[in-house]
């Protein structure tokens, strides 16, 4: 493909991507969408899901977002998540032990608890990511 | 004159006081690395979350019609004003430069008619306004519990207070007082509008060519989403960037504690050996001359 296309995928922690790509298939709230070179300028909300980077038609890269903004430009596409990780670098063991933490905090906090419905977003976040994981 | 104990236990004293501002000065700088570092690995998001956010703002063209977090309340009679400081001291002028900005904020917006709310983040600030304007403060965050570097949830739960302060009509206009990182010798008080939202003049906009944009879902669900998380965000990198210039501040001003005590031992030093010196020659003195006597 003669045109690339200008990606960018930030959390608040760091800036897991940025470079030059064919194809990026992103999880919109109202449907996957794909984003090549020249696309029209396009904003939408994303929910927990995997961001696939594709070269040519090989998958280069997936990354887990939970929740967060796409923003398409001339300039290119910017995905600002609240939370990712590179699901290549992330192994089944490590999250399935912070799920198990959250579910243990959730049990002590209780229903009613201040923090009850932030530990449950975690929670479903950790499980959609050992989700994606297994895939 | 005092005596040659006197100086003895002084330069005693001086010599532990320099072993710990020497040991606070590593510590800061220790801290600092990774404060600077927090602080610079945030600044990517920030940036490209100002830059969507004044694309956004850009192509609402009327503001009229947007969600109030962006076209304000139409007054300007009501500010809250967000300070915020260290928690500790022993970091040179620090607190005390952010107190200051925030002081003639409030005597401009004082003598212009405003009534002015107070909502101070970190100890030092508190303490030395509290003296004036303890009457205008609205709430207090504690920051003393954060380790690590993790602002996240308590720039977030601040984020929460304020927009659900303003959704009460407690406030039209909030502006943020903090210290802004430049680099290690520098920190420079700034006051920045968090409500209504502004984008950052120097943010990137892009020029769309006349293309419009295309939003899912609408674009007023996208900004009442973006907005409150976009004041979050400015709120952690204040957070971030203040932690680092705490750091930075206290390095220095233990660097030049730990010079001025090594000056001070050096000329107790001096002043000690000639004390010794002289009280020698006294006693010299006081033996020959009872020699000649005899």
């Amino acid at each position: 493909m003669a045109e690339k296309l200008h990606f960018s995928l930030v959390s608040p922690a760091k800036e897991l991507f940025s470079g030059e790509v064919d194809h990026v298939i992103a999880p919109g709230t109202e449907g996957e969408f794909g984003v090549l070179a020249n696309h029209a300028p396009f904003m939408t909300t994303l929910k927990n899901g995997v961001v696939r980077v594709l070269d040519g038609d090989s998958t280069k890269m997936r990354l887990f977002v939970r929740g967060g903004f796409a923003d398409v430009t001339p300039a290119g596409l910017t995905i600002l998540a609240e939370e990712a990780v590179d699901l290549g670098s992330t192994d089944a063991a490590t999250v399935d032990a912070q799920l198990e933490e959250a579910k243990e905090k959730l049990l002590a906090e209780g229903k009613d608890g201040a923090h009850a419905g932030a530990l449950q977003a975690q929670i479903d976040y950790l499980t959609d990511l050992k989700a994606a994981l297994v895939h | 004159m005092p005596s040659l104990k006197d100086l003895k236990n002084r330069i005693n004293s001086v010599k532990s006081t320099r072993k710990i501002t020497k040991a606070m000065q590593m510590v800061a700088a220790a801290k600092l690395k990774r404060a600077q570092e927090a602080a610079s690995a945030s600044r990517p998001y920030a940036q490209r979350m100002a830059s969507v956010v004044a694309n956004l703002a850009g192509s609402m063209g009327d503001r009229a019609g947007g969600p109030k977090l962006l076209s304000g309340t139409g007054k300007d009679q009501t500010h809250l004003i967000v300070v915020m400081t260290a928690e500790r001291g022993l970091c040179g002028g620090f607190n005390t430069y952010v107190v200051k900005e925030a002081r003639s904020l409030i005597r401009k917006l004082a003598t212009e008619g405003k009534t002015v709310k107070i909502l101070t983040v970190g100890k030092k600030g508190r303490e030395q306004l509290k003296r004036e304007y303890s009457d205008l403060f609205v709430g207090h965050v504690d920051l003393s519990e954060i380790r690590g570097n993790d602002y996240t949830d308590a720039g977030i739960g601040l984020g929460h207070d304020i927009t659900a302060r303003f959704e009460d009509e407690e406030f039209d206009v909030a502006t943020l007082v903090y210290s802004q990182f430049k680099n290690v010798l520098t920190q420079l008080p700034v006051a920045q509008q968090l409500i209504p939202a502004e984008a950052p003049e120097d943010a990137e906009t892009v020029d769309l060519n006349g293309a419009i944009y295309q939003y899912e879902p609408s674009q007023e669900e996208i900004l009442e989403t973006l907005l409150p998380r976009y004041i979050n965000t400015q709120i952690i990198s204040a957070m971030l960037e203040s932690g680092a210039g705490e750091q930075a501040a206290r390095m220095s001003a233990m660097d030049n504690a730990t010079r001025n005590a090594g000056e001070m031992i050096d000329d107790l030093s001096l002043q000690y050996n000639r004390a010794r010196q002289a009280q020698i020659t006294k006693e010299l003195i006081e033996i020959i001359s009872g020699a000649e006597a005899l």
